[in-house]
């Protein structure tokens, strides 16, 4: 219903008690890895920011149902998933850019971000780890607590994981998704049709290895266009 | 007369049973219906598959994909600069409010915070997108009730609010003007009182369709008590802003979320109220919007009296470089909920972004709500829950 006194609300959610804190999200964490046990396999915190928890894949449906039932996180937000795997066609920006950066990087003092070696080999990289190239990741939120949590789960080589269709409804496209782009099966969702794609389309294009062709036949210039004028190409031949 | 009786009966029963066969096969074949690709009320190339038993519905199944254009793979060959180009064009209606919510979450992981100034730019901007996004639609669920003339108006007032986006930005749907750190550019001169009176022009919109539409009986026979989610169905389901507002969600993000309340959006620096309705029927979505339009407004002019000076950017180093980490951020879009996860490996470009929608997650209510609903307000209820195809088909 609408809140009566609209100066109320807004000062509410800047200082108001229910503002996200880092208590609420510590203390969350500890109920969940007491609650799902075993199922819990690791946690990030984030303190006043968010909260990303990865669960065993036989734990995935099983969670989702445990977040929603008991512990109210009614609102789905998405199912999606991740592929760690590094691109085997490189970074797309072309060699002349990278040229660029090193200079400008050895001349600036903005030097300290993470470079590109950080990348680590095989496995899950990001904030609660992992073994396995693909990942699903999902998020929900509750709306009394304004608390959201990120879920993380492995995907082996079976690429299937179960569904959460029966908690949440507003999974079943979201799955479907995440199947036609990454091949991940979702067990206990019988439709898995092809969502934005054809039907009869062929590989699983946000794969890493699944080459993005427009860039791989000619290679973006990156950030200042370096590509020469057609008439400046051969200053001999113009003259 | 005993034979003629005979004859009666067995002719009555012959009929009878011919008669049953013919609605038996009738009701057994049912009849497929397509909606679309190209039909006007899909507002682009949705297609709806409906499987009819007469006039109701029995299954509903949309199609879509003939607009995707696979932004979350081109987003991961480009450099964050370069991806807000791209991500203008998922909800072409108001292209600004798309950059701000991907801008926050790069900001995030380089641990940048935009200016004061920008910030407030930013929500003015903001609204005005949302201005321009839901007038539209307030003029456009009248022509899928078959009422045309609202939706001139619609396009004739929105034009006052484009043109001041536009002053600004240099482009009336594809702005590409938010930046990490701040913005382009300020605003020209004399633009704050010129949009002062183009927000009046938008009041008087909404009054007039108010008074056009919402005492209207068709209107409200066409509306009222179409479509109802129930509070709980429309969460499970993800779906939100206006639509979940409907449904006596009192969920906000503008209020609720800490990027609305001066993380990245000054919506703590003015009063507003977060409209809600009970019912959760098409009426209550159009009526919650209008509402919307009239807050926003209220929003733009508070934020054109108090713009604090100040620069407009951070400092940014000139290359950017996001550093490694994962970031989601969803902010209060005309359409809903929209957040970019974003995940970067500390290069130029992002590793993985994960674009939620806010018309995907509303539209995959569609094979629930319309089953059991008649043809026409098929229509009815497909507009009221109000999608743009781009921000579905990404």
């Amino acid at each position: 219903m609408p809140s009566a006194d609209d100066t109320q609300t807004a000062d509410d959610a800047e200082t108001g008690s229910d503002t996200p804190t880092d208590e609420a999200r510590e203390g969350l964490l500890a109920i969940l890895s007491d609650e799902l046990g075993d199922a819990l396999v690791a946690s990030h915190l984030k303190p006043g920011d968010d909260l990303w928890i990865r669960v065993t894949n036989e734990s995935w449906s099983d969670t989702a149902d445990y977040l929603r039932n008991r512990q109210r996180f009614r609102f789905f937000d998405f199912v999606s998933a991740i592929d760690w795997m590094p691109s085997p066609y490189g970074r797309s920006l072309s060699a002349a850019v990278d040229d660029q950066l090193a200079e400008a990087e050895a001349t600036s003092d903005e030097a300290a971000v993470a470079s590109e070696d950080a990348k680590t080999g095989t496995g899950a990289d990001g904030y609660t780890g992992g073994d396995t190239r693909f990942q699903v990741f999902a998020r929900v939120y509750n709306l009394t607590t304004r608390l959201g949590v990120t879920l993380k789960a492995d995907v082996d080589e079976s690429m299937s994981i179960g569904t959460w269709i029966n908690t949440y409804p507003g999974a079943a496209w979201q799955e479907r998704e995440a199947h036609e782009m990454f091949g991940i099966t979702f067990t206990g969702n019988a439709d898995m049709r092809n969502i934005y794609l054809p039907g009869d389309f062929e590989g699983n294009p946000l794969r890493k290895d699944y080459p993005l062709m427009a860039r791989l036949v000619k290679p973006w210039p990156g950030i200042v266009d370096v590509e020469p004028m057609p008439a400046t190409e051969n200053p001999e031949d113009a003259s | 007369m005993t034979a003629v009786n005979d004859r009666e009966q067995l002719a009555y029963i012959a009929s009878q049973a011919a008669d049953a066969r013919v609605n038996l096969e009738l009701e057994a074949e049912g009849m497929t219906l397509n909606i679309g690709p190209q039909h006007p009320a899909t507002h682009g190339t949705l297609r709806i598959v409906l499987e009819l038993d007469g006039e109701q519905v029995i299954k509903a199944d949309p199609v879509m994909g003939y607009m995707h254009r696979g932004y979350e793979k081109l987003v991961e060959v480009r450099t964050y600069p370069q991806v807000t180009t791209l991500i203008n064009r998922i909800d072409w209606l108001s292209g600004f409010a798309n950059e701000v919510p991907f801008i926050l979450a790069a900001e995030k992981l380089m641990e940048i915070e935009a200016p004061e100034r920008a910030k407030h730019i930013r929500t003015l901007l903001f609204e005005m997108s949302r201005i321009a996004n839901v007038t539209l639609f307030l003029g456009d669920m009248a022509v899928q009730l078959g009422a045309v003339s609202p939706v001139f108006y619609a396009f004739r007032d929105r034009e006052y609010v484009l043109n001041q986006i536009e002053a600004v930005t240099g482009g009336r749907f594809h702005p590409n003007f938010d930046r990490i750190g701040g913005l382009k550019d300020d605003l020209p001169a004399g633009w704050i009182e010129d949009t002062k009176v183009a927000i009046q022009k938008i009041y008087d919109f909404c009054d007039e369709m108010e008074d056009l539409l919402v005492g209207n009986e068709i209107f409200q026979a066409r509306t009222r008590g179409i479509g109802i989610i129930p509070a709980d169905v429309a969460l499970s389901y993800g779906l939100s802003g206006a639509n979940a507002r409907a449904s006596g969600i009192d969920w906000d993000l503008r209020r609720d979320s800490d990027v609305g309340q001066g993380g990245g959006l000054a919506y703590d620096k003015v009063d507003f109220k977060v409209w809600t309705h009970p019912d959760g029927d098409s009426f209550a979505r159009y009526w919650v919007r209008l509402q919307e339009t009239r807050e926003a407004c209220s929003i733009v002019e508070q934020l054109l009296d108090t713009i604090p000076s100040g620069p407009i950017m951070a400092k940014v180093p000139r290359i950017i470089k996001v550093a490694e980490g994962e970031a989601y951020v969803a902010t209060e879009n005309p359409l809903g909920e929209m957040g970019y996860y974003v995940i970067s490996q500390g290069g130029l470009e992002p590793f993985r972004v994960k674009i939620r929608s806010a018309s995907f997650s509303n539209m995959s209510i569609t094979p629930w709500l319309l089953q059991g609903t008649y043809v026409p307000d098929v229509i009815t209820i497909l507009a009221s829950l109000y999608f743009i195809l781009g921000d579905i088909d990404r």
